[in-house]
């Protein structure tokens, strides 16, 4: 009865496959070494460069290498590597907030819409489609002028202007992955609409979405920047984008000063979006071999 | 001796699109009040052919789809009133085997959780006797302990239909919907898969609604059959009656266009299509 | 000599583990007006061997790695693929599975064949068309003027595959290759469209290779039948001699397997003779050994060392250690 001529094959979970699927990659791998690179420098560099970026210590715009400044002065002569070290904290802690605001409102959204059908589908998506049709920048400028410029505002601006492809791409994953006999096995097992949602239906469907968030963060990070350039930003806190705004007087005169945040966004973004493609290969299992 | 199974005048109907907003609905009506009973134990086969309503049936008797009226009573019980926690409760007895292996099956679920779950989620079984029972559940369908670890990929189509009965013995049922439980699967496995059925139907009391398009499986498995065309029964007998004297002529031009290794069969399904004519499809 | 010659064919294909062959040493031939069926479970190399006849080996994973297909003489392995596509719908074709996904859904049915007929045989539009037209209606289509020009989603699955074999047989072939023609379709749909096969056989005089897993569609169709398992020829012969005496225990267990549906159906319901396990993976596929060894109850020390050979007994082709 039991068949005996299968050997048993090693319990593979599909993480452990998705994993060595992204390690053939090498984009991939040297971007998230990078990243990672990134983000230990943003969690440890402030406290181990101990200086307070908003101290004042030399003249303002030496160039980079002048007087042990590496990266040189700004337009106040403050430290331009200890500005970029805490910048990169608070980009980047703008930028994973901000896609996890957007993640949850757009899964919310999509799971509904493409779990109940009818008329939840229609009036969510009608919603999601009003959303996508608003000029972002212009409806972000308007929640942070309305609500004031501090961090929460504007990661949750960000977040509120950009869910709507989240939510789309979870509705259909959520409308292919429906109509699979195993959502009905569950039902057929006895669970409920909540436990086929959230236990059943999401986590088949979030390869797209995970790799959506991630590039999410990159494209965050440029939005906070260019709201920053504009000075739609909390002065008191320094990112990236709003060093290069501070500094945009001089743009001309002395590029070094907007060149290096603008770097360190390029190189974070890049590495943000190379992650993310080879996540997308990774999860994607018609490139998988069965 | 009643029957553990009653099913009467179901009728199950889908809307169609509206041509405009201002037509009426109109609907089409897959399963048109059919009616029949499964004693307890017994295997009860309802075939036919694409769209003559036999899945349907199936899905709306599991509660899967829904149904637009008619009764179902199980083992006294009337299974179309009850409803939310109640329904999921009643769940237990009555499981569903699915057709195809490779997709009822959550990938993300190892072998072990997804015979499990009907466990946990009727939750009727306490937590710790859980395991026990999957061990048990394994070895009852042919599977080995450790490939309780495997995910569902890892799995051969026969291995992965052995799985979905695993999960469908799980809470004790009394009543087991199988819908094409062999159709996806290789010639060699269907006999596997057909003899393990056979076996826990003697061995556990089980009673079969057995769903199939295969008139040779059919006849194997069935202690009756239902014939289904265009969502009605047009025939419903034991299964020597139904194989031996066909009475409906749908029921005949079905056996008849039955390909059969045995050539007697063959000559005389040819005789008899040449006789009905070639009709077109 | 034959209409179609195969000799020693190999073919190859490339994995993640190795090179291995899905076909492995499969010799057989096809007269005029003859029909051929292969049987096997899934992945034992029956629609490998058909897409080696087109000319279709997937490239690059697989390829032809030795041996010759010899068409009316001509040896196809070393054709050209100008040669092979001027071959191919011409004088073989084929016809699939799935009549939906064979079927372009941009165009009408009638434009589809009229293109075959138009590529094949120089034929100019009007003629084409009115070629097809009549091509429909021998293939049993009801008011085919009209017919021709709706496309493939209107029309149902039994249908579609009628447009199917339209196609194949537009240019009069001298093979038609059917893989698996039925099984997406209803049993008596499968019926007529056996009939038809038929019909139009005696009419055109074509040759039939009939790829499927289904007994008593061989016995339906077939005069000669192939069993293959990995890849390679288990037994060959004639239908009624195999089905009645089969040699091999591969053959014995598809027979027994499949509950059929006999002449007068009897209380007695014994349990189904099982083959147990499954097709070995590719992997195994060249080892000098009987690849059925693991299933069959009756192995000796011999089916571990060495490949069984091919043997005639009878009228009957058995490459089995067992097998007297």
């Amino acid at each position: 009865m039991t068949d005996q001529t299968q050997p048993a094959p090693k319990a593979r979970s599909p993480l452990a496959e998705t994993a060595e699927m992204f390690l053939k990659n090498h984009a991939a791998v040297v971007a998230s070494i990078v990243l990672i690179a990134i983000i230990i420098a943003a969690i440890i560099g402030p406290p181990l460069y101990a200086d307070d970026p908003f101290e004042m210590v030399w003249a303002p715009f030496s160039p980079p290498g002048e007087e042990g400044f590496i990266l040189g002065t700004d337009y106040l002569g403050r430290d331009m590597l200890s500005m970029i070290l805490s910048g990169a904290r608070v980009s980047l802690a703008i930028g994973v907030t901000a896609a996890f605001v957007s993640v949850f409102i757009g899964i919310t959204i999509g799971a509904l819409a493409g779990f109940y059908r009818g008329w939840v589908e229609e009036v969510l998506m009608r919603f999601t489609e009003f959303f996508q049709v608003l000029p972002t920048l212009l409806f972000s400028m308007v929640i942070v002028a309305l609500f004031g410029a501090s961090l929460v505002t504007v990661t949750v601006a960000i977040g509120v202007v950009s869910w709507t492809a989240v939510a789309r791409i979870t509705r259909a994953e959520f409308l292919r992955i429906r109509e699979l006999e195993y959502v009905m096995a569950s039902r057929a097992a006895g669970a409920g609409n909540m436990k086929l949602m959230f236990a059943v239906i999401l986590p088949n469907a979030l390869p797209p979405i995970i790799v959506q968030a991630a590039l999410m963060v990159g494209t965050a990070i440029l939005f906070e920047a260019g709201l920053a350039f504009l000075g739609l930003t909390d002065p008191n806190v320094i990112s990236w984008g709003q060093i290069i705004g501070s500094n945009r007087e001089a743009i001309l005169s002395e590029p070094f000063a907007v060149t290096i945040p603008g770097v360190a966004i390029f190189i974070t973004v890049l590495a943000i979006s190379l992650v993310g493609d080879g996540l997308n290969d990774a999860l994607n299992p018609k490139l998988r071999a069965r | 001796m009643t029957a553990l199974l009653d099913v009467r005048d179901l009728v199950v109907r889908f809307p169609l699109k509206r041509a405009n907003i201002l037509a009426a609905r109109e609907y089409l009506y897959a399963v048109n009040g059919v009616s029949f009973t499964v004693g307890r134990g017994k295997t009860l086969a309802i075939v036919g052919e694409s769209g003559s309503g036999k899945t349907t049936t199936a899905l709306a008797v599991a509660r899967l789809v829904t149904a637009h009226s008619g009764h179902i009573n199980l083992d006294g019980h009337d299974m179309l009133s009850v409803e939310g926690a109640a329904l999921r409760a009643a769940r237990a007895k009555f499981q569903f085997i699915f057709q195809d292996p490779y997709s009822s099956l959550n990938p993300r679920l190892r072998a072990g959780e997804i015979v499990a779950e009907p466990l946990r989620s009727l939750g009727q079984t306490p937590s710790d006797e859980i395991q026990p029972r999957v061990d048990e559940l394994f070895a009852a369908v042919g599977l080995r302990p450790e490939q309780q670890r495997l995910f569902p990929h890892q799995f051969s189509g026969g291995q992965r239909q052995r799985l979905g009965i695993a999960r469908a013995l799980a809470p004790n049922p009394d009543l087991i919907i199988c819908d094409e439980p062999v159709s996806a699967l290789d010639v060699a496995v269907q006999a596997q898969i057909l003899n393990l059925l056979r076996k826990l139907q003697v061995e556990r009391g089980l009673t079969y609604l057995f769903i199939s398009h295969d008139l040779g499986v059919v006849q194997h498995m069935c202690d009756e059959v239902a014939v289904m065309y265009k969502g009605e029964i047009v025939e419903h007998a034991d299964r020597l009656s139904l194989f031996n004297a066909p009475q409906h002529s749908y029921t005949k031009a079905l056996l008849a266009a039955v390909p059969t290794v045995d050539t007697k069969r063959r000559d005389q399904n040819r005789r008899m299509r040449e006789a009905a004519g070639h009709g077109q499809s | 000599m034959a209409l179609l010659e195969v000799q020693n064919l190999r073919v190859e294909l490339k994995t993640r583990e190795g090179i291995f062959p899905v076909i492995d040493d499969l010799s057989f031939s096809l007269e005029e007006g003859q029909n051929l069926a292969l049987v096997g479970e899934s992945g034992c190399g029956k629609s490998m061997t058909a897409l080696a006849l087109m000319g279709l080996v997937p490239h690059p994973v697989g390829r032809i790695a030795g041996g010759s297909i010899k068409f009316n003489g001509e040896d196809l392995v070393a054709a050209s693929d100008a040669r092979m596509r001027a071959i191919r719908g011409n004088d073989i074709s084929m016809i699939f599975q799935e009549p939906m996904t064979s079927l372009n859904p941009v165009y009408t049915t009638g434009e589809q064949i009229a293109e075959v007929l138009r590529r094949h045989q120089g034929l100019g539009r009007k003629a084409a068309w009115e070629n097809s037209v009549e091509l429909l209606d021998a293939v049993g289509i009801p008011t085919p003027r009209q017919r021709a020009e709706v496309y493939p989603h209107q029309m149902s699955g039994g249908q579609r595959q009628r447009v199917m074999i339209a196609m194949a047989l537009a240019c009069r072939p001298k093979i038609l290759i059917a893989d698996e023609p039925t099984t997406a379709l209803d049993v008596t749909v499968q019926a007529q469209i056996f009939d038809l096969l038929r019909d139009l056989e005696r009419e055109f005089g074509t040759a039939l290779i009939l790829i499927t897993h289904d007994m008593g569609a061989v016995v339906e169709m077939a005069d000669r039948m192939i069993v293959m398992y990995a890849g390679r020829k288990a037994e060959e012969g004639p239908v009624d001699a195999v089905i009645n005496t089969p040699l091999h225990p591969y053959t014995k267990g598809l027979i027994a397997c499949v509950p059929h549906l006999m002449d007068t159906i009897t209380e007695d319901r014994p349990e189904l003779f099982e083959i147990p396990g499954i097709v070995p993976p590719l992997s195994r596929f060249g080892e000098d050994a009987c690849l059925f060894r693991d299933r069959s109850d009756q192995c000796t020390q011999k089916c571990y060392e060495c490949r069984p050979a091919e043997v005639k007994i009878g009228e009957q082709i058995v490459a089995c250690w067992g097998a007297e």
